[in-house]
């Protein structure tokens, strides 16, 4: 579905992605793990268009996306729930979901969505009318995630969406990813909860400066002595 | 209950035009105070400039005022609801008022196309301005936009046409309050329902977050230009109003402190607060000449003042609200959706609480 090959991104004299290759399957939860600053965030930026590649290719069903602008690509079916959350603050919840709807045109299909992502998020329909900024974390990532979902992508990035939350709610977060996989759509995770990624995922592929350095399918990844010591928390029983 | 039923169904046929919350609570405010105080007010003033004796030095001052609200309102657009901040505001003023001053001086056009025509230009040279300048961001976008607005002051100064630095005289006196009046209306009534609509939408989630709405999709370069076109074209009709009321312009009129000052009533009012923006160019228009008393001193009282107000509400006099929200219909949350069935009353939150077991597992597993 969606095959990245031989990536590089520069941020002016920084090296982020050295030649980055890796492959979605059609209903996979692939998974991106690694250190900080290993590139994982840059990978899902340039395969959404907010940054630009020196050279390699993205392709997302044979059509190249590395020439194209964010919106096309948010068009094409794929979209991105950025690090840190990023709601709209001073918006209400269901300006915000709204907002996920804006590169659709079916109005109906909207509203149905709109009833489903309070399905799926109880709390945002009791706080459709609230503005967003005062959510708590994980209502906040609840509502970044429901807000990608309203533009009903085929493929969902996901940028660190246990982050900075209590370990409860980092539960409920990888439940809902299940979820929403379950659901037919397919997700690239990015994450530093190692742990839970690996739980997950179908497949893993471990990132470090910018390189590709173990993949596989994700139980096997996370047998691996090297990325249990480097990324699990050494001898975790 | 029924009314709550009723609002719900009509979010639902329609979830993408006009903003919801922000529906309702102009449903709600359409009845009452503002909107009436805001009509009587304007009869008032009306029926004030029908009397045969009134003073055309107050006349004067509420069409320079009237100006002022339709530049603030067009900045505010650009810096309070898109959230880019453009300090060059004057210069399409400038652009709108020599345009619309050189065809009604020398080619006899009638008010109304003059103006039109200097909108217009103002709003092509805003396009042409924004598209480049918009790729910056804050303190660059600031400094560009302000370099902008200098350039075309000293093109006005340089070329022939225009008069140069003597200026153009002989404009013909059009400008009425009549005419104030309704290209001010006009012009909030476009603004304040551009900013309920999708696109209105649009902007505000650029403010908010520009790396959130690109990743949504939202084409924001598109959006930004659009603000800053519109904003500019405005202020092309403020120019031209000016032009005609005063009958004489020079470039230096339309000087990087004219833009300040617009942008002293669009932060004084609030940022994003359209009716704080129209409130603030009033007080700043008319608190010079009510502090005429002071004499020399008026200025440093205008000064003082100006200080005060921005340490007690920093967020400007309104901050990001309008008048309806402050004189009662603030909108207070209230639950409208409920889940069906089983799923009723309970959250993902609870029914995680509940299944302790996922996390005694995860402790187990850390141990």
């Amino acid at each position: 579905m969606l095959t990245l090959e031989g990536l590089h991104v520069y941020y002016g004299g920084i090296h982020a992605l050295k030649g980055i290759s890796l492959m979605v399957e059609e209903g996979e939860i692939v998974t991106l793990i690694g250190a900080n600053g290993a590139g994982k965030s840059t990978t899902l930026r340039a395969i959404s268009g907010l940054v630009r590649p020196r050279s390699g290719r993205i392709l997302f069903e044979q059509q190249p996306l590395h020439t194209l602008p964010a919106d096309r690509i948010v068009r094409l079916g794929i979209t991105h729930v950025p690090e840190g959350r990023r709601v709209f603050a001073s918006l209400s919840v269901r300006e915000n979901l709204q907002l996920g709807a804006y590169s659709r045109r079916d109005r109906g299909e909207i509203t149905a969505d709109l009833h489903r992502v309070y399905e799926l998020f109880p709390r945002l329909g009791e706080r459709q009318n609230q503005s967003a900024g005062t959510l708590s974390g994980g209502e906040q990532q609840m509502l970044a995630i429901g807000r990608a979902l309203m533009a009903r992508p085929r493929l969902l990035l996901l940028d660190e969406p246990s982050m900075g939350l209590a370990p409860l709610l980092v539960m409920e977060i990888f439940r809902i990813i299940k979820e929403i996989n379950h659901g037919g759509t397919t997700i690239l995770l990015v994450e530093q909860n190692a742990n839970q990624a690996l739980r997950v995922a179908h497949r893993a592929y471990v990132l470090q400066s910018g390189e590709i350095v173990r993949e596989g399918p994700a139980a096997e990844v996370a047998q691996d002595p090297e990325v249990r010591r480097a990324y699990l928390g050494g001898d975790v029983a | 209950m029924s009314a709550n039923k009723g609002a719900n169904m009509d979010e639902n046929k329609n979830p993408v035009g006009g903003t919801s919350t922000r529906r309702t609570r102009w449903q709600k405010a359409i009845q009452p105070t503002v909107i009436v105080i805001a009509v009587v007010l304007l009869v008032a003033l009306n029926l004030y400039i029908r009397r045969p004796d009134v003073d055309p030095y107050i006349l004067g001052v509420l069409c320079l005022t009237g100006i002022n609200m339709i530049l603030a309102a067009g900045l505010n657009l650009i810096n309070g609801f898109t959230g880019q901040f453009s300090i060059g505001h004057a210069g399409f003023m400038a652009v709108g008022a020599y345009t619309a001053a050189l065809l009604t001086t020398y080619r006899n056009f009638p008010f109304l196309p003059a103006t039109v025509l200097g909108a217009l230009a103002a709003g092509m040279m805003g396009l042409v301005v924004g598209i480049p300048a918009l790729r910056l961001r804050g303190d660059y976008l600031a400094i560009v936009t302000l370099g902008f607005g200098e350039i075309i002051r000293v093109v006005i100064n340089n070329i022939p046409i225009t008069g140069g630095a003597q200026g153009l005289v002989a404009i013909p006196g059009y400008t009425t309050f009549y005419w104030v009046e309704g290209w001010l209306i006009l012009i909030l009534v476009l603004i304040s329902n551009l900013i309920r609509s999708g696109v209105g939408r649009c902007l505000l989630a650029i403010r908010e977050d520009e790396v959130a709405a690109t990743a949504l999709g939202v084409d924001t370069t598109f959006y930004k230009v659009l603000a800053f076109t519109i904003g500019a074209a405005s202020a092309g009709v403020a120019g031209s109003l000016y032009a005609h009321q005063i009958m004489y312009i020079d470039p230096s009129v339309f000087g990087f402190f004219k833009s300040i000052e617009i942008l002293i009533a669009v932060v004084l009012g609030g940022l994003g607060s359209l009716t704080g923006s129209v409130l603030a160019a009033g007080l700043l228009t008319a608190l010079p000449e009510l502090l005429r008393g002071f004499a020399e001193y008026r200025m440093i009282v205008y000064s003082a003042l100006l200080v005060l107000v921005m340490l007690i509400r920093p967020a400007g006099l309104l901050g990001q609200l309008e008048a309806v929200d402050i004189l009662g219909w603030r909108r207070r949350p209230r639950p409208q959706w409920r889940t069906t069935g089983a799923g009723s009353g309970s959250d993902a939150f609870a029914a995680v609480q509940a299944d302790l077991t996922t996390t005694d597992r995860l402790r187990g597993a850390s141990k």
